[in-house]
């Protein structure tokens, strides 16, 4: 028997199907859904920014592991390219294209690569990406093209702006509710999609489809969307109730905006997220909140991608906080 | 994470590997001893026994050819008749040479006084405390796999006492079907083994824990025990570690043993199926632990079967019999694939704590490359100890044992859920094992100034 060629290793001998390549790719299949309404609702321009988007950052990634780091490149495991999708996402589609790229680097090399890699990253690289382009270029990042128009041409004159700041602008200037809710898309618009905004976050149904795949999968758990979009219905319903006239419906607050991708695919994201089941509950609530606090106390029309990101500085403590019991801890020890 | 078909199990964590139990309709093929039989000294949790034979000697099948060495130390036997030729340094599963006494098989010749016949004996003549003493002189220890010697845990330390002894027939790793097919097959002598067992203990409720998947012997063991008083069969969910001791007693009693401490703490006493069957033959039979039911299996091996096994007999001949060592094999696995170790050369004896030897091929034997942890926090879910192994494993990398204590390291049971889910890759068994042999050789020394 020749047996010079058995391996030795540490039990268990036997794993999961389960791997970092598998969850990016489970990702990646459940944002196409969203991803395909983007290109019928904005054009071959949406899928100008996808593609520009996922190339990019899988090349920064490769190039700055292997001549600036010169480390193994890490490409093949698919979060740059879920960076990438997700950065793209969170563009409206006539964003020219080398603003694209420069957020790309940004959200690879300084909010990835810097803290040391995948898995390292305290903040959401894609968020860090579209909040550095939104600072940088607060133009650009709000020119939305109009739906449905002017879908074969890369450049668009045409734009309007979203629901929010439609909103935003009008509650500003004392405009009651009633006349705001004329100029904005019905409900039904809303949940399907048929509105100005970034590329990825228009469709509520898609998003919801895709995070009911995740969710199937075992990728997220409900714990996040459930508590960040219960969060902002119950918050801004409670200013609803307190003045219909000066407040949107809760309704209305959770189908606009970037609520379903952020709450289903960018606070879910297993790196800059809680462990523990109610660590999730905690942090899904506390973005909520900032959320409407941003949306209807702050400066800017939408708040979703700066909540993410304060509670992203958050989850160390709040991993802290709810750690899970220990079997066998005696209490009072 | 609640019980959604009532079926009883352990309350959190837990992984469902593929089961795999290639061998569950193999009866038990008595397998004919070897011709050299290798018995090291060491084959239970505790000081190893010493040699009272010089080599040279002729020895029967069932005598004692090492003596216990202290109370946590137990007997071993001879399990061929012949000559003693070797008394010398020898590898063992562990990959270590350890002490062993070699045998030349010469006949088959057993020990006076052993009874060979099948009939069941059902009356039980001895008191408690001769049981206890038997069984010690027998040889007797877990066979689960944890080897601790039967005698220590029937004796229950100074004003703690047990209320109830569960029985382990859960069989969790994949696999396996050595306790299966034994209690398809001696029901009624494991019946009595838990009898006997129950009176060494002096108590007078006995649970067995079978996984629901072993439908078949759930059926056998509650038709056996329904006249029975005092033994019920539980069924429990199909879940990995489900026959870990401090899951077991969860899952069926819902108590807690605490950190630190022993099942004894909370009133009971667990013991594996085999362990039950070979308290029979001991105390019935006057038959010292001289054989056990090994499971062998392997996807491409050609006869995965279960074998009565010598106690000595080379892993690379129960292969041979099963239809040799495959072309593809990359891993040969002393144990289930979940806690099992790896064997380095099949030459090297079955022991009292094989419950079984897996063949497993290249493509499965080699671990895919380490990621960096992604925080997915499947390590943590999957603990059914409550721990958080992907903090564990960075304490240890990073050096800082102390902080691992703290964060209750020394309680994981070394199951491998963390390192089975893990996406990445990642060794976290392998970094915990570190720290915790650690933390163990700084108690030592500890405890020497």
């Amino acid at each position: 028997m020749n047996h010079q060629k058995l391996i030795v290793s540490l039990s268990p001998h036997v794993y999961a199907p389960a791997s970092v390549r598998c969850i990016m790719m489970d990702v990646l299949i459940a944002l196409t859904p969203a991803l395909l309404w983007s290109i019928y609702v904005f054009g071959i321009n949406a899928l100008r920014v996808t593609l520009l988007g996922v190339a990019s950052c899988v090349v920064f990634e490769y190039l700055l592991q292997r001549y600036v780091l010169k480390i193994q490149p890490t490409v093949d495991d698919g979060s740059a390219a879920v960076t990438g999708l997700l950065l793209a996402f969170n563009l409206p589609s006539n964003i020219p294209s080398w603003m694209i790229i420069l957020g790309c680097f940004f959200a690879i090399a300084v909010a990835k690569l810097t803290f040391g890699g995948l898995g390292n990253n305290p903040f959401n690289p894609a968020l860090v990406g579209r909040v550095f382009l939104f600072v940088s270029f607060p133009v650009a990042m709000t020119s939305w093209p109009i739906p449905l128009t002017n879908r074969f041409q890369f450049i668009d004159a045409m734009t309007q702006a979203t629901p929010l700041s439609i909103v935003k602008e009008g509650l500003k200037n004392r405009i009651p509710v009633v006349d705001l809710m004329a100029k904005i898309p019905n409900y039904f618009d809303l949940f399907i999609g048929n509105r100005a905004g970034c590329i990825g976050e228009i469709s509520v149904l898609l998003l919801f489809l895709g995070g009911l795949y995740l969710l199937y999968r075992k990728v997220i758990s409900w714990q996040i969307p459930v508590s960040m979009i219960g969060a902002i219905f119950a918050f801004s319903g409670i200013l609803w109730m307190i003045d219909p006239s000066a407040y949107m419906t809760p309704l209305f607050q959770i189908l606009t905006g970037g609520v379903f991708l952020g709450a289903i695919f960018m606070a879910t994201d297993m790196v800059t997220s809680p462990m523990m089941p109610w660590g999730m509950i905690i942090f899904g609530a506390f973005i909520g909140i900032l959320t409407v606090i941003i949306r209807v106390f702050g400066a800017y029309p939408e708040g979703v991608s700066f909540a993410i990101l304060i509670m992203n500085a958050f989850v160390p403590l709040i991993d802290k906080l709810t750690k899970p019991r220990k079997y066998g801890k005696v209490k009072n020890v | 994470m609640k019980i959604f078909n009532g079926l009883a199990s352990f309350p959190r964590g837990g992984v469902h590997p593929q089961e795999l139990k290639l061998s569950a309709n193999r009866p038990i093929e008595f397998l004919s001893p070897p011709r050299i039989v290798t018995i090291p000294v060491s084959q239970h949790f505790g000081a190893p026994a010493k040699p009272i034979v010089k080599v040279g000697d002729k020895v029967k099948i069932g005598q004692v050819i090492a003596e216990a060495n202290g109370f946590v130390s137990t007997h071993i036997h001879a399990t061929v008749s012949g000559t003693v030729t070797k008394i010398e340094m020898c590898m063992d599963m562990s990959g270590y040479k350890r002490l062993a006494i070699i045998l030349n098989a010469e006949g088959e010749e057993w020990l006076e006084g052993i009874d060979l016949s099948r009939t069941l004996k059902a009356e039980i003549i001895l008191t408690g405390p001769q049981i206890i003493k038997k069984v010690q002189q027998d040889g007797l220890v877990g066979l689960g796999g944890a080897t601790f010697p039967l005698h220590v845990k029937l004796s229950p330390p100074q004003g703690k006492h047990a209320d109830v002894l569960l029985i382990n027939g859960v069989e969790c790793e994949p696999y396996l079907t050595a306790d299966h097919r034994l209690m398809l097959e001696k029901g009624p002598e494991i019946i009595v083994g838990i009898q006997i067992l129950m009176k060494a203990l002096n108590v007078s409720k006995a649970m067995i824990g079978i996984e629901a998947n072993k439908t078949d012997a759930i059926d056998h063991l509650s038709k056996l025990t329904k006249d029975t008083p005092g033994i019920k069969v539980v069924t429990l969910k199909v879940k990995y570690p489900q026959g870990a001791e401090k899951q077991l007693i969860e899952a069926i009693i819902k108590r807690q043993v605490p950190i630190g401490g022993l099942p004894i703490d909370v009133g009971c006493v667990v013991q594996n199926i085999g362990t039950a069957f070979a308290v029979y033959e001991s105390i019935q039979k006057n038959k010292p632990l001289v054989e056990r039911v090994v499971t062998v299996a392997g996807e491409s091996l050609n006869r995965s079967s279960n074998f009565l096994v010598r106690i000595g007999t080379p892993v690379s001949y129960l292969i041979e019999v099963a239809g040799g060592l495959p072309e593809d094999t990359g891993k040969i696995i002393g144990g289930g694939p979940m806690m099992g170790k790896a064997l380095n050369t099949p030459e090297v004896p079955v022991v009292k704590g094989t419950s079984g030897i897996l063949v497993l091929p290249r493509m499965y034997a080699k671990r895919d490359p380490v990621l960096p942890c992604i925080r997915c926090a499947r390590c943590v879910s999957h603990c059914p100890l409550g721990l958080e192994p992907y903090l564990l494993m960075n304490l240890v990398e990073k050096g800082m044992s102390e902080e691992a204590d703290r964060e209750a390291i020394m309680n994981c049971c070394e199951c491998g859920s963390c390192a089975y889910v893990c996406p990445a890759k990642r060794p976290l068994l392998d970094s915990i094992r570190l720290g915790k042999s650690f933390i163990a050789q700084q108690r030592k020394e500890k405890a020497k100034t």
